[in-house]
C-alpha cells in the first residue's frame, strides 16, 4: 500500500514564526459543504443533506424499516437484508441501512417484493436459529406474517464442538424433511458472560465491537464458510485463553440474546428472570476519570446487569470490563453489616 | 497492533515455511532476535507489518503445501510477523476448502463430483472409492493419503477428473484426467513422483478440437506455439499489440475497446471501455489497480485455464495493455487453486517477459511502469465475485462487499480498479489488431466479436471452442460433433451452476446476449452441458443445490439460509416425500428463489437459484421418466 504525497516540510508559505513540525504536514481536505438531494420514499418528495442513508431518511418520514445487523454505533455491514427495499431502476433490492440517497431516487419501502424477501429472510433465521430471547425479531415476524414452520420441524442439534469443526466445501447430505438449524450447547467457559450461538443470526455486530467499531482486541472473528459460518476465536479455543478482555461489549451489541451476562442467564434458567419487574438507574461509573454512563438494571433491590446508553457521548452503548461486570462489590451488604458490625465490636474493645 | 498470540510456539520447520514467503524476521518485534542498540526502547513494525496483510493468503498457501494442515503454531507466527489477529487469520484460513485447520493427511486427492463429471461417471467412481478407500476424509495407511469429493476442477473436457496435491518439504500437484478408481488409488500409492513430469501437459488437441483452423482469433497460437517460450509467441506476433497500444496513447486504445463495444466476458456483460474509462479518469486517486479475474470457478467453464495454459503470454501482453490504458501502475491475476498448471506457466510468463523487460519500468523505452502479481486462489467460487476476489487478495474472508461503491471508484487496497476476466482481457489484442470498429463487425450488434464455448457432457468432442457471436446452438453443437453416442438430447445447461437448463426445442437460439435473454436464458460464463436421455436430472439437480450450498459464503442471511432451504427442499422432492402438495412445495421454492434473487448482496446468491426453476418445470416429468 502507499501513501498519498507530501508536501516537503517548511517548503510552503508556513510563517516563519510559527514553529514548523519536523514531520510531513498532513492535509486536511477542505470540508465540502453538503449538497441536497431530492429523493421520493412511497411518494413522499424529501431533501435530504448528501451522504444521508436510505434508512435515515425512512426514519425522518416516520416510516418504520426493521434492522437487525444494523446499529447507530457500528459500522453499517447490510448482511441481514431485513431492511432491503426497493429503488426504482435497481434489478435487484438495496439495504436501507447503508444505501446512499442519490438524486431522483425513487424508494418503495412496502411493495409486495420488499415484503417478500423481509418475510423470507424472517422465516431463514427463526428456522435455523433460537429466536426465543429476540424480542424485536419476532416483533417483526408478526409484522410480516412469517412462518418458519413452512421448511418443516427443526433436525437435532449439533453436539458441542460439532458446528466449530465443520469443513467448508465439505457436503453432507441433508435430511429433507428436518430444517437445518445452528443448534447447539451453549458454551460455558467463564464467569461472566455466556455464548450461545444457538441464538446466532451472525449479524456481525460482536466482530465489529471487538474489533476497530468498539474495542480493537480481535478476540473473534467469523471462520467457516456458508451455512457453517460461526462467530469463533482463532482454533475455537476457549475465551479465557483467547485474546478477550471481558469488556462484553459484544454482549451489548447482540440483537438475539445469544450472547448474555452470566447473571441473566443462570436466573434465566432458574425461571426468575422477570424484565418488567426490573428497574434501570442511570449512574456514573466509579472506577476511573472517564465518567462512563452505568445504566444499572435491578430487579428485586439486585443489580443484574449494566449497559450503557447507545446515545451517551463518552461511551456510545461500550464500556469495559469495570464498568460492564464490577459491580459485585455493591451487592456485598450481607458482609459489609458484618464487617460493620465486627469493627464497631473491635472499636469497642479498644 | 498489540497482539494477543495465543497459539503454540512455532517449530523450526513451521518458521522456515512462513519465512519462504515473508523472508526472515528483520526485528524483535515480529519474532527475530531483539537488537538492544535499535530496538531498546522503541516499537518497530506496526504499519508496515500490517501494509503486509496481502501476503496472507500466499503464507496460508505455504503452510498448507509443507504440512498438508495449518497448525496453530505456524499460524500464529505468520500472524506475529504480518500484525495479523489469529481469530482473524484462523478466519481466513477456515474460509478456504483447499486450506485444513485440522490435521489432514499430507496426500489428498480431490475427485470432482460435479455436474460434468457426474454426467461421465463421477458418481460410479467415487461409490467405489468410498468402498476401496473408506468415506471422504477418512485417512489411508500409516495416515499419508486421504481423498475429497470437490466441486467442479475445471477439467471437464476430460471428465471425470480428479486433482492430487501432495503437501511435504517438496510438494506436487498432478491433474488426472480422465480419472479412476484404479489410477486414483495407484496415484495415492506413488511414494513421491519426479518433478517435471508432475503437471499433466496440456494436449492442446483435446482441449481446442478446433486447434490450428485459419478463422480462430482468441485460440489461434494454442497448441501451434510453445507455451513457455517468449520468441515463439512473438514470431506469430506477440507483443505487436503492446506497441500498437504505446503509439496510439491510452485514450485512443480506451476510444478502440469501446468502439469494438467489447462487454465482459465473466456472466454480467459490462462494456471493458467503459469500465477502463472510468478508472483512467481518475487521474488524482493513485494508484490504480488491474485484477485479472482467472478464478474461474463456474462449473463446466475451463476456457480460462486453456488460454492461460495455452496461450501465457497472450494474457500478459493483454493485461500489460488495460495497465496502460487505464493508467494502471500494478497488475493481480487471480488463479484458481486448482490449476496448478494455468499457474506455472502463467508465473513462467511473467518472469520471462519481466526478464526481456516487457514488465518493470520503462517498458519498450516508454515511460511505462508496470508489473504483475499473481495470488492463488484456495478453493472458493466466491472469490470468483469481483470484490469478494479483492477481500482474498487483502488476507481477508473471501466475503463480497456491498456495491455502491463500485470497483472503478473503490475496488483493491480502496483504489480505483479495473477488473476483467481473462477471456475479456485477451480480445483486447483482437480488438487492437483490427481496430474496434472492425471489430464490432464480427457478431451481432448487440454481441460483438467471437465467444469461447466450454462445450463438455454428453458431446462427440468437448472442449473449447470459438465461434463468432450469433452462431446458433444447434450449428455450436453440429460443429462439436453433436450429442456422443446414439442418444437423444434431454437438456443443455447453458451458463453454468448459475446459468439456465434450455431444451432441445430451444436449439435455434442464437448464442448472444440478447438472443439468450429472449428465452428467459444468460451465456453466463459460456458453457453448453449437454445431457443426454440416460442422465437423471434430479441428480443434477441436487448437484447444482448442494455446490451452491457448500459454495455460499455465508455473509447474506437469503444465500446463507436460503441454499440450505433450497436443497433440503429439492431432497423431499427427489424422495418423493414433499410436505403437502408439489404445487405447495414448488411455490415455496419459487419464494425461496426470488428472496435470494433480490436481497442477497452478490451474484452467487442472485443467480443460485436460476437454473434449479428453470428445470422445475419438468420436474414431474423426470419423475416419470423410466431409467434406461
Amino acid at each position: 500500500m502507499s501513501f498519498e504525497s507530501q508536501p516537503e516540510p517548511g517548503s510552503s508559505t508556513v510563517s516563519t514564526l510559527v514553529p514548523v513540525p519536523a514531520g510531513p504536514v498532513p492535509i486536511i481536505p477542505e470540508p465540502s459543504p453538503r449538497q441536497k438531494v431530492d429523493i421520493t420514499i412511497d411518494g413522499q418528495k424529501l431533501v435530504v443533506p448528501e451522504g444521508t442513508t436510505l434508512l435515515e431518511a425512512c426514519r425522518r418520514l416516520g416510516i418504520e424499516t426493521p434492522t437487525l445487523c444494523f446499529l447507530e454505533n457500528l459500522t453499517p455491514v447490510n448482511v441481514c437484508r431485513i431492511c432491503v427495499v426497493e429503488v426504482e431502476g435497481s434489478r435487484v433490492l438495496v439495504p436501507a441501512c447503508s444505501r446512499k440517497a442519490e438524486p431522483g431516487m425513487v424508494v418503495r419501502t412496502d411493495s409486495e417484493r420488499v415484503r417478500l424477501s423481509r418475510r423470507l429472510v424472517l422465516e431463514f433465521l427463526a428456522s435455523s436459529v433460537d429466536v426465543s430471547t429476540a424480542p424485536e425479531l419476532k416483533n417483526y415476524m408478526q409484522r410480516y406474517q412469517a412462518r418458519p414452520e413452512r421448511f418443516g420441524p427443526a433436525a437435532p442439534a449439533a453436539p458441542a464442538g460439532g458446528r466449530d469443526a465443520a469443513l467448508p466445501g465439505l457436503h453432507i447430505l441433508p435430511e429433507g424433511t428436518m430444517a437445518s438449524t445452528v443448534a447447539q450447547p451453549v458454551k460455558i467457559d467463564n464467569e461472566l458472560y455466556v455464548r450461545d450461538y444457538s441464538k446466532c443470526i451472525l449479524c456481525y455486530k460482536c466482530v465489529e465491537a471487538c474489533g476497530v467499531d468498539a474495542q480493537n482486541t480481535f478476540a473473534i472473528a467469523v471462520a467457516g464458510r456458508g451455512f457453517d459460518a460461526r462467530i469463533s476465536t482463532e482454533y475455537a479455543m476457549p475465551l479465557p485463553e483467547s485474546a478477550c478482555v471481558y469488556c462484553g461489549n459484544c454482549i451489548g451489541v447482540c440483537p438475539t440474546g445469544a450472547l448474555m451476562f452470566r447473571s441473566e442467564y443462570e436466573m434465566r434458567r432458574a425461571g426468575t428472570w422477570d424484565e418488567p419487574k426490573q428497574t434501570r438507574t442511570d449512574t456514573i461509573c466509579p472506577y476511573c476519570g472517564v465518567g462512563c454512563t452505568l445504566t444499572l438494571h435491578v430487579q428485586d433491590n439486585t443489580i443484574v446487569k449494566a449497559t450503557s446508553p447507545l446515545e451517551q457521548d463518552i461511551t456510545r452503548g461500550h464500556l469495559c470490563i469495570k464498568g460492564r461486570f464490577g459491580w459485585q462489590f455493591v451487592q456485598n451488604r450481607g458482609n459489609l453489616e458484618a464487617e460493620e458490625k465486627s469493627g464497631l465490636e473491635s472499636n469497642r474493645d479498644d | 497492533m498489540d497482539l494477543r498470540l495465543t497459539g503454540a510456539e512455532p517449530t523450526s520447520e513451521e518458521k522456515i515455511a512462513v519465512e519462504s514467503v515473508l523472508g526472515p524476521p528483520d526485528s524483535g518485534w515480529v519474532g527475530g532476535t531483539r537488537r538492544s542498540e535499535l530496538e531498546g526502547h522503541a516499537a518497530f513494525g506496526g504499519q508496515a507489518a500490517r501494509a503486509k496483510r496481502h501476503l496472507l493468503l500466499p503464507v496460508l498457501h505455504a503452510i498448507q503445501s509443507r504440512f498438508g494442515w495449518i497448525s496453530s503454531g505456524a499460524l500464529s507466527y505468520a500472524c506475529q510477523r504480518l500484525d495479523v489477529p489469529p481469530a482473524e487469520a484462523f478466519g481466513v484460513a477456515s474460509f478456504y476448502g483447499l486450506f485444513s485447520v485440522t490435521p489432514r493427511p499430507p496426500v489428498v486427492v480431490h475427485v470432482c463430483d460435479d455436474i460434468a463429471c457426474l454426467a461421465s461417471g463421477a458418481k460410479a467412481m467415487c461409490e467405489k472409492l468410498e468402498q476401496t478407500l473408506g468415506s471422504p476424509g477418512s485417512p489411508g495407511p500409516e495416515g499419508r493419503t486421504t481423498w475429497l469429493r470437490s466441486p467442479c476442477l475445471g477439467l471437464c473436457e476430460r471428465a471425470p477428473a480428479a486433482l492430487l496435491s501432495a503437501a511435504g518439504k517438496r510438494s506436487y500437484e498432478k491433474v488426472l484426467a480422465p480419472a479412476s478408481p484404479e489410477t486414483i488409488t495407484s496415484c495415492l500409492n506413488e511414494t513421491e513422483s519426479e518433478p517435471g513430469n508432475l503437471l499433466e501437459r496440456l494436449e492442446a488437441s483435446l482441449a481446442v478440437p478446433q486447434v490450428g483452423q485459419a478463422e480462430l482469433r482468441l485460440l489461434r497460437r494454442i497448441g501451434r506455439v510453445n507455451p513457455e517460450s517468449l520468441d515463439d509467441y512473438r514470431a506469430e506476433g506477440g507483443y505487436k499489440m503492446l506497441r500498437r497500444a504505446l503509439e496510439l496513447g491510452p485514450d485512443r486504445v480506451i476510444r478502440e475497446v469501446i468502439d469494438s463495444k467489447l462487454v465482459g466476458r465473466g456472466g454480467a456483460a459490462f462494456p471493458a471501455g467503459k469500465k477502463w474509462a472510468a478508472v483512467a479518469a481518475q487521474t488524482a486517486r493513485r494508484p490504480h489497480y488491474l485484477v485479472c479475474n482467472a478464478d474461474e470457478s463456474e462449473p463446466g467453464t475451463f476456457k480460462d485455464r486453456v488460454v492461460m495454459e495455452g496461450d501465457p503470454f497472450a494474457l500478459v501482453e493483454a493485461m500489460t495493455i488495460a495497465g496502460f490504458a487505464a493508467g494502471c501502475e500494478r497488475g493481480y491475476l487471480y488463479v484458481r487453486g486448482e490449476y496448478p498448471l494455468a499457474t506455472e506457466r502463467m508465473a513462467r510468463a511473467i518472469e520471462r517477459t519481466r526478464e526481456r523487460g516487457l514488465l518493470g519500468d520503462n517498458i519498450l523505452g516508454h515511460r511505462l511502469s508496470f508489473d504483475i502479481e499473481i495470488r492463488r486462489g484456495a478453493g472458493a467460487y466466491i472469490c470468483g465475485e469481483e470484490t469478494a476476489l479483492f477481500n482474498s487478495i487483502e488476507g481477508f474472508r473471501g466475503e463480497p462487499r456491498n456495491k455502491p461503491p463500485f470497483p472503478t471508484e473503490a475496488g483493491l487496497f480502496g483504489k480505483p480498479t479495473v477488473v476483467n476476466n481473462v477471456e475479456t482481457l485477451i480480445n483486447v489484442l483482437d480488438i487492437l489488431g483490427r481496430g474496434g470498429a472492425a471489430y464490432a463487425s464480427t457478431g451481432t450488434s448487440g454481441s460483438t466479436g467471437t465467444k469461447l464455448f466450454c462445450l463438455s457432457g454428453h458431446i462427440a468432442r468437448p472442449g473449447v471452442y470459438e465461434v463468432p457471436f450469433g452462431t446458433t446452438l444447434r450449428q455450436l453443437i453440429d460443429l462439436c460433433g453433436g450429442v456422443s453416442g446414439s442418444r437423444g438430447l434431454q437438456a443443455i445447461l447453458l451458463g453454468g451452476a448459475a446459468g439456465f437448463f434450455v431444451s432441445p426445442q430451444q436449439l435455434d437460439t442464437p448464442l448472444t446476449f440478447e438472443g439468450t435473454r429472449a428465452i428467459g436464458a444468460s451465456l453466463g460464463s459460456g458453457v453448453v452441458m449437454l445431457f443426454d436421455d440416460t442422465v437423471d436430472l434430479k441428480e443434477i439437480l441436487l448437484r447444482i443445490a448442494a455446490f451452491f450450498r457448500d459454495e455460499s459464503c455465508g455473509q447474506c442471511v437469503p444465500c446463507r439460509v436460503g441454499t440450505v432451504r433450497q436443497e433440503e427442499l429439492l431432497h423431499r422432492l427427489a424422495d418423493g416425500r414433499p410436505m403437502g402438495s408439489l404445487a405447495k412445495e414448488t411455490s415455496l421454492l419459487r419464494e425461496i428463489g426470488q428472496a435470494m434473487r433480490d436481497a442477497s448482496i452478490c451474484g452467487l446468491g442472485q443467480t443460485a437459484s436460476s437454473a434449479i426453476e428453470s428445470a422445475m418445470a419438468g420436474w414431474e416429468r423426470f419423475n416419470e421418466r423410466k431409467h434406461p
